[in-house]
């Protein structure tokens, strides 16, 4: 992705920034020991390591949050033991955090200036619009971003408002911007925009630290990858040595196998159909696609095509504008959750902690939630049979919890959607979906979900996976739907399974000679 | 019992302990059974509104239609010779309309549940005064309802019949809360509403439920207001007894937020207010104050409750710290 402009070699110019023999334990968790660094102008490092590796502790001493307990910060040669917030910000340490802190209601320049307002002066003393505006205008055209400084914020895509945050950061002088999982939540073609600005930044001689559990996009970016594990510095990976493979076998401590799988058996009969259906986000367009017993579906798409509210649809969450569902040759029309939950239609939501699972339940309630039928006698709770039910569950999906009474807060997000996919599990299911299935959960988790999927499918359930991951798409799908605008835009077939093709029908192209559409 | 009920439990026998030394008519037979009956009067319309607080609502509307039942109640036996058990069956009858009401409003067009139910308390009260003209409904001197009065003014070897019902009705609730399967989804709803629905749970039916239970309790608990008071003037009758309801179950470890709390914390809270309303009188403060000494002792209640629940989060992660194990706190602290 760096253009052809910047190929500054990163040995050349002095680091400015320096960590050395870093600590920093919390009660029970050293969260990093012996961590040491260096950050040069225009370097982009890719910092990688697993959920719970120390990368937020990092973060943290580096925005001066935290001050570690052992080892030294250098910044442009003054040694010190910890940082304040006063002293990161003067440092030109500037931060774009998952989640966005902007404000809507606001327009781009007075998101950029928020606080530190240029005043007309005088009697009134009123925020100068015009000069903030002018202030702004070129921070943005640095970042190549296609909206003005007064477009309100809520009009903005994601990557734009992320480029925003960028363009905050740059008003302040920034020397060093880091980037917490700025690609988790966006679409395809939204990252591409990312990495661009990334390199616009290193062309301006900005250091970039680049957070990512996606580490294609690493790959792409990357100067030079700092992989943290338990705390500790796992590795350093030079331009030329950075490979999917070395990461992970670094994040991990050991080889990961392909996480491309094939299906024990070839696809068989409809499971489900979607018959022309239109849901209320895209009600002009109609979808159509087929779900079949021992195949994985991957439905890709940008960001807001209408993938989740498809899979809401389905499951009897929101309502349905047209069209129809079939279940084995049957209509199915639910217009309630129980009712796709009674014949075996199951999401596993996107957002995990807000849809999937109870967090203040314990695992054996979360589990039993929708199938009280079975743990009950009559109209009580058989606490017995609830138990044993989550017990099975938990050792065959290795939730990882002292035992199933376990607080479902108290899991890793990995646990957490294991408890989620365990109680559809405990029933019997025909379909499942998934939507967005690995969002934030880390590398190992990632492939054993994975493996319970395939797992699923191999069962003979038919399965729809929603993502926005690149390489989870063409790594655990047997056949890919692309979605565009509320509606399919192509299938592919395994032997299309390229970037580029997915990228293409995302945007609503058709794919290149050769291609079924 | 948990941990959190046991404390009430102690601090309401200090209280105890405390106005019997000062005053020990506390401990009289009569006092203790005045106190019971006043206990379980307010307990049920208490009982009540802990199964919509459980959801995550409120129901304001309890103390107007403490005061439309007793009129309606008492116009109905007193001056329409209807017997008393259809009476009373009729009542029942407004609290599943209503609470149907409430609660349809609320799930099926999205009410929020503060609006929906201060209307109630509005509109309820209103209809009671147009109902009598704003006069009083009573009883004509020497008209007598034994089996009626016995069941609900009534003492069974000393002890009132509403404290009774009380104990009954909360064995019930009880169970229903803690050990059915309705009980569950309530506290998953309340809990997270949205993670329960998607779960294919009905959440619309359970709360809607929810507050025709808030409302049959409610009017049982009018009936017994209504013969233990005996005229019901419709403009002051039942005015503030939502927010001792609520006061009892916040009391009692009900979070206003929904999904926490148990029907001992209800009971509990609602001796506990009760325990200070005595304690008011006994100790010589001035009746006017009655009020001030129930609002500061709810506020440092919760405040304490909260105060020493973060204190014990705190410890429990510096021991952790000690003995070097991975430690579980609510909040994980790093990463």
């Amino acid at each position: 992705m760096t253009s052809a402009a910047v190929s500054v070699a990163p040995t050349e110019a002095d680091p400015f920034l320096v960590l050395a023999g870093i600590r920093k334990a919390y009660p029970g968790v050293v969260a990093l020991s012996g961590f040491s660094m260096q950050v040069r102008p225009g370097e982009v490092i890719g910092l990688v390591g697993e959920n719970g590796a120390g990368k937020s502790t990092l973060m943290k001493i580096l925005g001066g949050v935290v001050a570690p307990e052992a080892g030294t910060i250098t910044i442009d040669g003054v040694e010190q033991p910890a940082l304040s917030v006063a002293d990161s910000m003067r440092a030109g340490i500037a931060f774009v955090h998952q989640e966005l802190n902007l404000f809507d209601n606001l327009d781009v320049a007075a998101n950029v200036y928020i606080g530190r307002e240029p005043r007309t002066g005088g009697l009134f003393n009123i925020v100068d619009t015009g000069r903030q505006r002018q202030l702004v205008a070129p921070l943005l055209k640095r970042l190549g971003a296609n909206f003005s400084p007064a477009t309100p914020v809520a009009a903005l895509s994601l990557a734009q408002r992320q480029m925003v945050e960028i363009a905050k950061a740059l008003s302040m002088n920034a020397r060093l911007v880091i980037l917490d999982e700025p690609t988790s939540s966006l679409p395809l073609s939204e990252t591409a925009k990312l990495l661009d600005v990334i390199a616009a930044l290193k062309a301006d001689g900005i250091a970039v630290i680049f957070i990512s559990h996606r580490l294609n996009e690493i790959e792409q970016s990357a100067d030079r990858v700092v992989v943290l594990r338990d705390g500790k510095l796992a590795g350093t990976l030079d331009k030329a040595e950075i490979e999917h493979d070395r990461m992970v076998k670094l994040m991990i401590g050991r080889d990961l196998k392909a996480q491309t799988s094939a299906p024990a058996n070839p696809p068989g009969a409809v499971a489900m159909s979607v018959v022309g259906v239109r849901t209320g986000s895209f009600p002009a367009q109609q979808v159509s696609l087929e779900l079949r017993n021992g195949e994985i579906l991957g439905l890709a798409g940008l960001v807001g095509s209408g993938r989740t509210e498809l899979a809401r649809t389905m499951f009897g969450i929101d309502p349905i504008f047209g069209g129809h569902f079939e279940l084995a040759g049957a209509r199915f029309l639910p217009t309630h959750a129980s009712q796709a939950v009674a014949r075996g239609v199951f999401l596993v939501p996107e957002d995990r902690k807000g849809e999937g699972v109870l967090l203040d339940l314990p695992i054996a309630q979360n589990i039993s939630l929708p199938n009280m039928a079975d743990n009950a006698r009559g109209l009580l709770v058989a606490g017995d049979k609830e138990n044993a039910t989550a017990e099975i569950q938990r050792r065959n999906l290795g939730i990882k919890a002292p035992s199933v009474a376990t607080r479902a807060g108290a899991l890793s997000g990995g646990n957490q959607q294991k408890v989620v996919l365990a109680k559809w599990l405990a029933m019997e299911p025909r379909v499942i979906i998934f939507d967005e299935p690995t969002r934030g959960i880390d590398v190992g988790a990632k492939s054993e979900i994975y493996r319970l999927m395939r797992a699923l499918s191999d069962s003979g359930v038919a399965v729809l996976m929603i993502s926005s991951d690149m390489e989870e798409v063409m790594g655990v799908s047997d056949r890919i739907a692309v979605m565009h605008e509320g509606r399919i835009s192509g299938f592919l077939s395994r032997d299309q399974f390229t970037e580029e093709n997915v990228l293409l029908l995302a945007v609503g192209k058709s794919l290149k000679s050769g291609a079924r559409a | 019992m948990n941990k959190k009920d046991l404390g009430l439990l102690i601090l309401i026998i200090v209280v105890g302990a405390v106005v019997t030394l000062m005053n020990s008519r506390f401990l009289l037979p009569v006092n203790i059974a005045n106190t019971a009956n006043l206990v379980g009067m307010f307990g049920l319309s208490a009982l009540g509104q802990a199964f919509v607080i459980i959801t995550g609502g409120i129901e304001l509307s309890v103390g107007s239609m403490i005061a439309l039942v007793g009129v309606l109640f008492v116009d109905f036996i007193a001056n329409h010779n209807i017997p008393w058990p259809v009476a009373v069956l009729l009542m029942l009858l407004l609290a599943v309309v209503v609470g149907l009401f409430h609660g349809l409003l609320i799930t099926k067009l999205k009410m929020q549940p503060f609006v929906v139910t201060l209307c109630g308390l509005l509109f309820y009260r209103g209809i009671a005064r147009f109902y009598t003209q704003d006069s009083t409904a009573g009883f004509a001197f020497g008209q007598s309802f034994p089996d009626l009065e016995f069941l609900t003014a009534g003492r069974f070897y000393g002890v009132p019949n509403s404290f009774i019902a009380l104990l009954i009705l909360s064995a019930i609730m009880w169970v229903v809360l803690h050990r059915s399967v309705f009980g569950r989804y309530l506290y998953a709803v309340g809990k997270n509403e949205e993670a329960a629905r998607f779960s294919g749970i009905k959440t619309w039916q359970v709360i809607v439920a929810a507050y025709v239970i808030c409302q049959l309790l409610t009017i049982v608990s009018a009936i017994y207001f209504a013969m233990y008071t005996r005229s019901i003037s419709p403009s002051s009758h039942g005015n503030f007894y939502e927010l001792y309801a609520i006061a009892a179950a916040v009391l009692g470890g009900f979070s206003l937020k929904g999904g926490e709390g148990s029907i001992i914390g209800a009971l509990l809270g609602v001796v506990l207010l009760q325990e200070l309303q005595n304690l008011v009188i006994l100790v010589g403060i001035p009746s006017s104050l009655n009020f001030a000494v129930m609002g500061g002792v709810i506020l440092i209640g919760v405040l304490v409750d909260q105060q020493w629940s973060s204190f014990r989060d705190r410890r429990r992660i510096l021991e952790a710290a000690k003995t070097n194990a991975p430690a579980r706190p609510e909040s994980t602290p790093a990463q």
